[in-house]
């Protein structure tokens, strides 16, 4: 079996065994690395990517269910670290160890796609998918507030 | 300002202050694509080279894992040769104990939020020697005095004649000299003239971190790498007795099962293949090793006997006076008992290492993300009985480390090296967060037992702590162990409570040999002791009724620092003002120098025990913050820490093996989880101390202080789950 789909705007291709999670696809056979394995189980976040533009967990989708589909990753989300969320992210300083981070700003950057002005609580439910051992957290509530607030 | 991690070309040139002739054994990349000087370089030391183009390049000592030294060590020594931030690289030093050892321990080693304090002092020299050069060499090209001269960013000037010379076009004729030049204290910046110091840089690789470039060792790949899985004993000390491989070896791509002391590796063509086939795996293991029938709740029991029972050995940790006698004649005294169960890690990068082992087994790249990046050499370089300089070593970034990877045999670094040896071809060896879980090395159980005694006048004059814990050095590293006479600061350190005055002091070690892994984790030994000690000075308060935070200030009424903090944060949460359906609670504690001091507030649901926490305010002052946004960062984050392990994180052993495997079974703090939290550093001009864990310990203590004063129930146990907090309140 070969899937074909887009990733960041091109066409990309995987042989994977149907079931591999499309995580392993996009870091070991595109090598796009920026996108991070964490639990592999869907509960931290740092595979997070957007799937037909919503976010999914790469972890938890397997390369046949994005066949046809069309995948951003962190490095799809602007050229050049424009994105209003990386631009936030930066701002604020979020990162410590960076880990989860593109995680998180993917989160954050399907929060404002489908909530451009989201209010504190909202924030904190969408953003709660996602784990941050460094507990970079309260920095990441003022970073989507700027982003929304810059966007 | 760029990363440079390639520094390959420094090695070429021949002269540097104080190690003239020295030539770099091992190249040190990172993987940032380095932005080349363009004009010529002059090493001016070990530690700062100066192109032509006017470009600096500092050497970056310590290890990265999201405390921020990267940037701020550099930053310490640009401070001291006035540089051009804008215009300094930062390189990542290699190897090298010699030259770029933590002053603290003796070796390349980043733990004990200590790099900054152990460096400070000498990166001030060296800054400062470079630019007394860079000073002579203008002099001598101006035939003026040297006394003449002043310096700006990346300019030498001489007010008198008008003259600028960058430090770019003196490097095109600066002469270095054999020995570098002596440095007074007195010529050292005066905190008032930091360019640098207190201004808040942006840390250098967090652009990187915000578009997924960042590199660890995880995201690395070498042409015709493969993948390994390895599954280990479930119990340290056990190996494979039988192995059946049958399945394991039919799923496509596996390559090779290979047998091993501690477990059975898989060498595969993907990374799936080989997660496949370690779950695939069917293995009974050998009863060898200490913790087999190991249960840690029973464990608890056993270690709170030896605690409690001051006629059990012990090895006498501090003594001042005579506690014993004291609490004979005291006219109260009062006792208290704190448990801990054993904590994980829980870096988000789960640990990985790649190996690349030369076809005839004489030399090996490395890529890995450790807190010593020469023990890692070693590691590889006595796995494969070679030498070190036959080892070339990529430093990486790393997923957080919080302690875990500063082990002195980095299992993770040598799984890499002996799969990659099997094929004599890179092998990216990855744990899941099973294996990460399973095989983890904890944060050990401890039961500590406390003793006060007070005189008729209310005075304490009696402190008694013993503390039941494995030994943790012994495990983690058992070369540090060795020099430490069998001393272990991992495990106890700080039982003593040194900085609270009383005159009659008694703290000793009880060491339990339960055969499991340990290790040092973030907060080390004070995470535990602290829970402890600061919950015990909230009862000796409260039993004496006297205001938790008085009782600690006349306890550091000697050290103006610690009264200051402990007055400001009371200030900040309006202490004392009692609370609708909330309550706070109070701590302090002299880490390392650094003192802190946390108040948290609570609220409690009875009918489940759910303990919330809206709100921590801390104030620490950590003498001179190099980086001030970034101390509050890691404040920040040593509480969301701290929470963790107050209410949620705990990992139980049954039969020597872990119970738990992920996030669903071993919980983390959550964005929704964590408090609002109010953090003022206090920076002063002592000495910088540690900033990167100071608050996690304060977090429990606080929050089982505020639950006493909503509840009047005392909390013993971490975690303080919602079961237990339950069945505290009855």
């Amino acid at each position: 079996m070969a899937f074909d789909f887009k990733v960041n705007g091109k066409a990309a291709h995987s042989d994977a065994p149907p079931h591999t999670p499309l995580l392993w696809v996009i870091r070991e056979e595109l090598k796009l690395t920026g996108t991070k394995f964490g639990c592999g189980t869907g509960l931290c976040g740092a595979c997070m990517v957007h799937i037909d533009g919503k976010r999914a967990f790469s972890c938890q989708t397997q390369v046949s269910q994005v066949a046809g589909k069309a995948v951003t990753t962190i490095e799809g989300l602007s050229a050049d670290s424009s994105h209003p969320v990386q631009k936030a992210w930066l701002a604020e300083r979020v990162p410590q160890c960076g880990y989860c981070q593109s995680g998180q700003i993917m989160s954050a950057a399907d929060l404002l796609a489908h909530n451009p002005k989201p209010n504190r609580a909202q924030i904190i439910e969408h953003m709660s998918t996602n784990i941050c051992r460094c507990g970079s957290y309260q920095r990441i509530v003022r970073a989507v507030e700027r982003a929304a607030k810059e966007a | 300002m760029t990363i440079q991690i390639r520094n390959t070309d420094i090695g070429r040139r021949g002269f540097m202050i104080g190690a003239a002739g020295f030539t770099f054994a091992v190249a040190a990349r990172l993987p940032f694509e380095p932005a080349e000087a363009a004009g010529k370089d002059v090493a001016l030391s070990p530690w700062v080279t100066i192109s032509t183009d006017d470009t600096v390049a500092i050497m970056s000592p310590a290890a990265e894992m999201g405390q921020g030294s990267l940037t701020s060590l550099p930053l310490i020594l640009a401070e001291e040769l006035d540089a051009d931030w804008s215009k300094v690289r930062i390189v990542v030093a290699p190897p090298n104990d010699e030259l770029y050892k933590n002053p603290a321990f003796g070796y390349m080693y980043t733990a004990g939020s200590n790099a900054v304090t152990a460096y400070f002092k000498d990166l001030r020299r060296f800054g400062a020697q470079v630019r007394k050069v860079l000073l002579a060499n203008a002099a001598k090209h101006w035939n003026v005095p040297v006394e003449e001269l002043t310096t700006e960013p990346n300019v030498v000037i001489h007010e008198k004649s008008g003259r600028r010379l960058s430090y770019g076009e003196i490097a095109a004729f600066a002469e270095v000299p054999a020995r570098a030049p002596e440095v007074a204290e007195s010529e050292l910046k005066k905190t008032n003239q930091f360019r640098l110091i207190g201004k808040d840089v942006m840390r250098v690789e967090l652009p990187q971190k915000v578009n997924g470039t960042a590199q660890y060792s995880i995201d690395v790949h070498v042409p015709g790498m493969l993948y390994g899985a390895i599954l280990r004993s479930p119990v340290e000390g056990g190996g494979p007795d039988k192995v059946d491989d049958a399945k394991a070896k039919s799923i496509a791509g596996v390559m090779r099962i290979v047998p091993l002391p501690y477990g059975v590796g898989v060498i595969a063509e993907t990374p799936w293949a080989a997660f496949d086939a370690k779950e695939a795996l069917k293995v009974t293991w050998t009863r060898t090793g200490k913790a087999w029938g190991f249960n840690s709740e029973k464990a608890l029991v056993d270690f709170a006997a030896a605690a409690r029972d001051i006629s059990r050995p012990a090895k006498l940790w501090a003594k001042e006076g005579d506690a014993p006698a004291a609490l004979q004649t005291a006219a109260m005294v009062v006792e208290g008992e704190y448990r801990n169960d054993l904590v994980y890690h829980a870096q988000m990068e789960p640990l990985n290492a790649v190996a690349s082992v030369s076809p005839a087994g004489d030399a090996c790249e490395l890529w890995c993300g450790v807190q010593s990046k020469t023990i890692a050499v070693t590691v590889a370089a006595s796995a494969l009985k070679i030498a070190p300089d036959k080892i070339t070593y990529h430093d990486m970034l790393m997923g957080g480390g919080f302690g875990r990877r500063g082990h002195r045999d980095e299992e993770y670094v040598h799984d890499a090296v002996v799969l990659s040896n099997v094929v004599k071809k890179p092998v990216k060896v990855m744990w899941t967060r099973e294996d990460d879980v399973r095989n983890g090395r904890f944060n050990p159980l401890s039961v500590h037992y406390l003793r006060a005694g007070f005189d008729a006048s209310g005075k304490l004059i009696a402190y008694h702590h013993r503390k039941a814990t494995d030994e943790v050095t012994a495990f983690q590293d058992p070369v540090r162990f060795g020099r430490q006479n069998g001393r272990d600061i991992i495990a106890f350190v700080g039982i003593d409570a040194a900085y609270y005055a009383v005159p009659n002091r008694l703290a000793e070690a009880v060491p339990q040999d339960s055969g499991l892994r340990t290790s040092s984790l973030r907060g080390i030994s004070h995470l535990t002791n602290i829970f402890a000690i600061e919950s015990f000075m909230d009862e000796l308060a409260r039993k004496r009724g006297v205001d938790p935070a008085t009782f600690r200030r006349e306890l550091v009424k000697t050290n103006p620092r610690a009264l200051n903090i402990i007055d400001r944060v009371a200030h900040m949460a309006d202490w004392g003002k009692k609370r609708d359906g909330s309550a706070l609670g109070f701590t302090y504690m002299n880490y390392s120098g650094t003192q802190i001091a946390l108040i948290a507030e609570v609220t409690v649901d009875r009918g489940s025990g759910v303990v919330r926490v809206p709100k921590v305010w801390t104030a620490l002052d950590p003498g001179v913050a190099v980086q001030p946004d970034n101390v509050v960062a890691q404040t920040e984050s040593s509480i969301v820490y701290g929470l963790g392990f107050a209410l949620w994180e705990r990992i139980t052993i049954d039969d020597g093996a872990v119970q738990e495997s992920n996030f669903y079974d071993y919980h983390v703090p959550r964005l929704n989880e964590v408090p609002e939290m109010f953090i003022e550093v206090i920076a002063t001009d002592n000495h910088p101390t540690g900033v990167g864990q100071m608050a996690t310990p304060l977090v429990a203590p606080a929050i089982a202080n505020a639950v006493a004063e909503l509840t009047g129930v005392r909390l013993r146990e971490t975690p303080m789950s919602p079961e237990r907090v339950k069945k505290a309140l009855g």
